[in-house]
């Protein structure tokens, strides 16, 4: 266990990263889309709680913003999806190439 | 001493009048109108009447001599200490007989047009701009300020171009408007030169300040009277380019083109403005300056030979035209042509003012039969609906009233003792005769012309050939004028008669001091005479339908031609500007414009116009098109950070 270090974490979160920006890029489902999203903020506070650790270990800075993203991804959450229905009920689709109305 | 605010109120009610008959009036009782307008005027004119007697009776002099009284004063802007430009009230002689005879005509004008106007729908609109015309034209000979003549100056110029463009869907009425607003325009170029020229060397706009300091000797009159343009001083340029303002305004060759056009409007406009009081604003602007004039010789030999030479050109034209406004308009020129000579012609003081005295003099006479006999003419026209005499003829029996008025009027113009213009005339003459000999001989000769152009209109309106009307329905033979036209002739019949035995030597005079003239039976027995006998000429030749006038014509028929077309000079302006400056200036002007100019704002817009629409389709509406932006640009500026500072 000794020998993972801040490296090793990073590694994965960095991982979790672009795969959350591959399926933000490619997925045309919305609600897959948000998913994505959703890992793209976990990654964030893997780096967070990481940095918090080995580099300030006396401080809990990095463990009060994951908290707030936490929350924050919760209520994005909601506004997303009540976005989603309210597209879905005007397209009747929630495939996001369909919702390409603005534009030039 | 004078209260002040009832002397602002001469000039105010009638602005006062415009802006709420033009604003309220107009959309909510139209038919009120023209009474509203006639009051206020009716008011302002009792106003001017007494600050004239005041003035001349009672407070205007001191020890014998007429002051200048700065009735009011605000400065309105200014610009260093000694430049301002103020809005004042300048009363002395010659204002305050000016704004009496304007108020005065404007006030018969409005009566008159009750009864002329009658029923046109834009009534209330005519009446706004009759207002805004009055006051433009009592702030203009009312102003203290050189700067404030100006712009009450070009406010009398717009309103007469809006009353001449009245009848806004004729044709000719559009273009004559357009005609008289820019050669006058054109004309005040010159004017606002000349104030600059005559401002910068006196440092001063203010007009008692500037006449004091360029007729005594200082620095101020030898700085404008050693520096020179072209051979002349800058003394003289300033002075003509300012006569050149007036000249246009009075329609003085060569900017008398406007004038015969002008006739397009309303018959009581003519009267008013282009008759009575604008087309005189000239010789009233010459005779404001006119102790700067005095010091410079050249300046007044110009004004005395533009006036005479105007004078006699507009006397022949006059006895060819056949539309009667159109006469009448001619012989306007000519007489304003009198008093620009007589002005030229003048000495500052005493017995050598007398030409000064005489023009404002004729001014005052010239303007009260004038107005009558384009009223007159107004009145005809009502009841034939022609302008042309050829339609007209034996109309003495169908409206009497309107028949002597006409006839005495055409009598004081013609310089019969003892109406109005023989005795303005007689002084005129006098003061040629000392003056300049040239002048004095071209004077009889215009006089004696005048009394033929006129009794010819006089016989061939109403003598000559019997009247027949070109109207089958019994409703048009409405008979003689209505009242209220009629009573503004008798009024006016009334002055022609007795103005001329005001004694303007004693009021109205350069230095403001009065002066003795005397009257020399033999001298004014000639022209006299002469005016008999043209007037005589004229009775032989169109009292009788015959063919008389046409031998005449025919036996000189070059001159006749030249003159019934007005010897070309509309052809010439035409010829100037169509084919001059339209293809020299104008085209290459216009080409420029487009392919230059115009080129090199397309040329920005159509790169502007491609670029964007090569670049628009990037905002495709995707949303993950804009994320991978996003992301691309963000890898960037990490790369970029990353290659910068690591």
């Amino acid at each position: 266990m000794e020998n993972i270090g801040l490296t090793h974490i990073l590694f994965v979160s960095t991982t979790l990263f672009f795969i959350g920006v591959y399926g933000f890029l490619t997925r045309k489902n919305m609600i897959t889309m948000l998913m994505a999203i959703e890992l793209i903020l976990n990654s964030i506070n893997m780096n967070f709680v990481a940095f918090n650790k080995f580099l300030y270990a006396d401080k809990l800075d990095g463990i009060f913003f994951t908290v707030f993203i936490i929350t924050i991804a919760a209520a994005e959450a909601a506004v997303a999806i009540a976005i989603i229905i309210h597209l879905y009920r005007n397209i009747k689709s929630i495939d996001v190439d369909e919702a390409d109305i603005m534009k030039y | 001493m004078l209260s002040q605010n009832y002397i602002a109120l001469i000039p105010l009610l009638p602005i006062i009048s415009f802006l709420f008959i033009g604003l309220i009036g107009r959309a909510y009782f139209p038919k009120f109108c023209g009474l509203i307008g006639t009051l206020s005027l009716l008011i302002s004119f009792s106003l001017s009447a007494i600050l004239a007697y005041q003035f001349f009776f009672e407070i205007g002099k001191v020890n014998g001599v007429y002051q200048k009284i700065i009735a009011l004063k605000y400065t309105w802007l200014q610009f260093t200490p000694n430049i301002a430009i103020d809005m004042g009230i300048l009363l002395d002689p010659i204002s305050v007989m000016m704004i009496v005879i304007v108020t005065f005509i404007s006030l018969m004008v409005h009566i008159y047009s009750l009864g002329y106007m009658h029923g046109d729908h834009r009534i209330s609109t005519y009446y706004t701009f009759l207002s805004l015309f009055t006051f433009s034209m009592l702030g203009l000979v009312l102003s203290s300020n050189i700067f404030q003549i100006y712009i009450f100056w070009e406010l009398v110029g717009v309103s007469s171009f809006l009353l001449i463009g009245y009848y806004y869907d004729k044709p000719s009425a559009v273009a004559a408007s357009k005609k008289a607003f820019i050669v006058t325009r054109f004309a005040d170029l010159g004017f606002l030169l000349g104030i600059l020229v005559l401002s910068y060397y006196s440092e001063t706009l203010d007009f008692q300040t500037l006449i004091q300091r360029l007729t005594t000797n200082g620095t101020y009159l030898s700085g404008i009277a050693t520096a020179s343009f072209l051979g002349a001083s800058a003394l003289t340029w300033g002075l003509m380019l300012v006569f050149m303002g007036g000249a246009g305004k009075s329609a003085m060759l060569p900017f008398h083109i406007w004038l015969p056009d002008a006739m397009e409007g309303p018959t009581p406009v003519s009267a008013l403005i282009h008759a009575a009081t604008m087309v005189v604003a000239g010789v009233y602007l010459v005779a404001r300056l006119f102790p700067v004039f005095v010091m410079c010789p050249i300046a007044l030999d110009i004004v005395a030979y533009v006036g005479i030479i105007s004078s006699l050109f507009a006397a022949i034209i006059a006895c060819t035209q056949t539309d009667i406004k159109r006469v009448l308009a001619y012989s306007t020129m000519s007489q304003i042509g009198f008093m620009m000579f007589a002005l030229g012609v003048s000495g500052y003081a005493g017995e050598e003012g007398t030409g000064f005295m005489a023009s404002m003099f004729h001014l005052f006479t010239h303007a009260i039969f004038k107005a009558l006999l384009f009223l007159g003419a107004g009145s005809v026209i009502h009841y034939v609906h022609s302008n042309d005499m050829k339609d007209m003829g034996g109309l003495r029996k169908m409206m009497p009233i309107t028949h002597i008025t006409f006839l005495l009027a055409c009598l004081a113009i013609a310089g019969i003792p003892p109406f109005a213009g023989f005795f303005s005339k007689e002084e005129i003459l006098t003061a040629c005769f000392h003056a300049n000999k040239f002048i004095f001989g071209a004077a009889v000769l215009t006089a004696g012309l005048t009394a033929f152009y006129m009794f010819r209109l006089y016989f061939n309106i109403f003598w000559n050939k019997d009247f027949k009307s070109h109207h089958t329905h019994e409703e048009h033979h409405h008979g003689e004028a209505p009242k209220s036209m009629l009573f503004p002739l008798m009024i006016l019949a009334g002055l022609s008669v007795i103005a001329g035995f005001v004694p303007f030597n004693k009021f109205v005079t350069a230095d403001g001091a009065g002066f003795e003239t005397e009257f020399h039976l033999g001298f004014a027995i000639g022209p006299v005479l002469l005016a008999i006998a043209a007037i005589l000429l004229a009775w032989k030749m169109y009292a009788k339908e015959n063919s008389m006038s046409d031998n005449v014509s025919n036996s000189i028929k070059g001159l006749y031609t030249s003159a019934y077309r007005k010897f070309y000079f509309d052809e010439i302006y035409l010829f100037i500007t169509q084919k001059i400056l339209f293809n020299l200036i104008g085209r290459p002007a216009a080409w420029v414009d487009k392919n230059i100019f115009d080129g090199l704002m397309n040329l920005i817009a159509s790169i502007t116009e491609t670029v964007s629409g090569s670049i628009k389709t990037y905002q495709s509406g995707k949303a993950q098109d804009y994320a991978i932006y996003f992301f691309a640009g963000t890898l960037g500026f990490v790369l970029l950070f990353i290659y910068l500072w690591i």
